[in-house]
């Protein structure tokens, strides 16, 4: 198997091409950016820099994988989007994995832990972890200080950014961000195992703001 | 005439809320599949820009498909992708422009990130033949309100005036809700207005006379907000049909006498009348009575092509391909500000 993955639900933007031989899973080509505004420019061309360092044509490819958040929702589409026309045209299978699993499985952690990623509005998406891949509980988005930590570490760019609410060393926080490397890394392993992959459908866990309109303003000032 | 030899345009269109995919070649039209997420925003009374750029990722692939399946083609056989890079919704956009460039990519064929407004002109090619050359173009929706000066689709489209506050549409819309009519507000006050007298009430006529080309309809609609308190304050219960016919008839008679004295003024012989607004009867009525007493022309698309959809995008990419312009890179940006005078973006 031959799989395309990235992940663009953080300010990060990260691509990889991950290849399975027998039952060992290795990273081809990747690369990572931090640019929180320009996911829409930077990720097609880097899948063409990427497929072009691991010498692959996108033909040749027989999955993709991408990040299916939670994330700001903006770039979180645009990876969306991509991952679903890139599939169609090549006409090969997009599955989901989640944003914080890929960034659980990065951080390569033996003993429990929390992944937490930036929600904005002053909320984190966070979620339990055993070990980097095994998730022990839904996503959840929250304050950081109604967090239940149970006192255990706090990895990723929520955890750097409220390291005072966790109590812990702002640098304990690593890695702060999915790789891409990780993300086709958990789901080449998944499939591997004939476990199922989510679809590639986005993680919101909110609704939409928008407010249903009053009655109309008075534009005149009169007694009734 | 079979253009089979010209090259098939994918189009995809998500500015607004309509998630649209055209196929084209040349001036003919293959497919044109629309999902609006329309009913989602009535409640609010407007598009809420969240809740349209959800149900473009939803309707993207689907819809995709259903151009593919009724244009009896396969994506192999597409030779260019055209795509709105601006003017509409930064998150709508992003959404559509983000598809394109994987296809584009996948498929290996130029990507072109194009214009919606001059979109909105280019569909008429696929009812109506080549535009001839030049030819002034009024486009009217929910969003803009334009006067433009073509000489080429692709490469020569110049503003002669816009709106200064309020499009259009946005104004049918506002009216609409102040008179208790559902959202959008263009075809509720299009058939309320049928059983009204148009001469019962006289609205003022925005930037009437002032000697420019831009338009304004906030303060009708103000205009329109006054008469209906004046009518709670008095007692007076306010007639809908009355109200309806003689706001729409402030807006119409504005859009063509400036559209026509365009034609009249710079020697132009072919008015097209485009975007969601050109679907109201009032006013493909008055624009033709008032073209024909000026000796122009009058092309108007049929309403399914006036709204927003992926046709007009491919027929936009057609022209644009065909002119020869270089096509977009793969790092192409949204622009929700695309300024008409760029058919294609930079």
């Amino acid at each position: 198997m031959l799989i395309l993955a990235f992940d663009t639900a953080t300010p990060a933007i990260t691509l990889a091409i991950c290849e399975s031989e027998g039952g060992a899973v290795r990273v081809r080509a990747g690369a990572s950016s931090v640019d929180a505004r320009r996911h829409g420019e930077l990720l097609t061309p880097g899948i063409r820099t990427v497929a072009e360092q691991a010498g692959v044509a996108l033909a040749d490819l027989t999955h993709i994988a991408v990040g299916v958040g939670p994330g700001p929702y903006t770039g979180l589409r645009v990876g969306l989007a991509t991952g679903h026309a890139l599939a169609g045209a090549l006409g090969i299978p997009c599955h989901g994995v989640a944003t914080l699993d890929a960034l659980a499985f990065a951080s390569g952690r033996q003993a429990p832990f929390i992944a937490a990623s930036d929600a904005r509005r002053k909320e984190v998406f966070w979620a339990r972890y055993e070990d980097a891949d095994t998730r022990t509980g839904e996503i959840a988005v929250d304050r950081p200080a109604d967090v239940e930590t149970g006192g255990l570490p706090v990895i990723g760019h929520g955890a750097r950014m409220y390291s005072e609410v966790f109590g812990q060393d702002p640098e304990a926080a690593e890695p702060l961000y999915p790789s891409a490397a990780a993300l086709g890394e958990v789901a080449l392993r998944r499939l591997l195992a004939g476990r199922d992959l989510p679809e590639p459908r986005p993680l919101y866990l909110r609704r939409p703001d928008a407010a249903q309109p009053g009655a109309p303003k008075k534009v005149r000032q009169w007694q009734a | 005439m079979s253009g089979s030899d010209l090259p098939l345009i994918l189009g995809i269109e998500t500015s607004c809320d309509e998630t649209g995919v055209g196929l084209v070649r040349g001036c003919e039209l293959l497919s044109d599949e629309v999902a609006s997420s329309v009913e989602q925003h009535a409640r609010f009374g407007g598009v809420v820009p969240e809740v349209a750029s959800r149900a473009h990722l939803e309707a993207m692939s689907p819809t995709v498909q259903r151009a593919l399946d009724s244009a009896g083609v396969q994506l192999s056989d597409v030779d260019a992708v055209a795509v709105t890079a601006g003017p509409g919704l930064a998150g709508a956009l992003l959404v559509g422009v983000s598809a394109a460039k994987a296809y584009a990519l996948a498929l290996d064929v130029p990507l072109y990130g194009v214009n919606h407004l001059v979109g909105h002109v280019a569909v008429d090619q696929l009812e109506h033949g080549p535009l001839p050359k030049p030819a002034i173009a009024l486009l009217v929706s929910g969003g803009h309100t334009s006067l433009l000066y073509v000489r080429d689709l692709a490469t020569d489209v110049r503003p002669l005036g816009d709106t200064v506050d309020d499009a259009a549409g946005e104004a049918y819309d506002k009216v609409a809700r102040l008179l208790g009519l559902p959202y959008p507000g263009g075809p509720p006050i299009d058939r309320a207005a049928r059983e009204g007298d148009s001469g019962a009430i006289h609205f003022p006529r925005g930037k009437w006379g002032d000697g420019s080309y831009d338009f304004s309809f906030s303060g009708l609609k103000t205009a329109v907000a006054r008469w209906v308190e004046d009518g709670e304050r008095d007692g007076r219960a306010p007639s809908v049909p009355d109200i309806a016919a003689a706001f729409q008839e402030s807006v119409v008679d504005v859009l063509t006498r400036k559209a026509v004295d365009a034609c009249v003024e710079h020697g132009v012989g072919h008015l097209v009348i485009s975007g969601g607004v050109a679907a109201n009867s009032r006013l493909r009525e008055l624009a033709g009575q008032r073209c024909a007493d000026a000796g122009v022309e009058l092309r108007v698309p049929r309403p399914r092509l006036c709204t927003d959809n992926g046709a007009m995008i491919a027929a936009l990419g057609a022209e644009v391909a065909a002119a020869g312009l270089p096509p977009s890179r793969l790092d192409l940006a949204t622009d929700t500000s695309l300024p008409v005078g760029q058919p294609l973006a930079a």
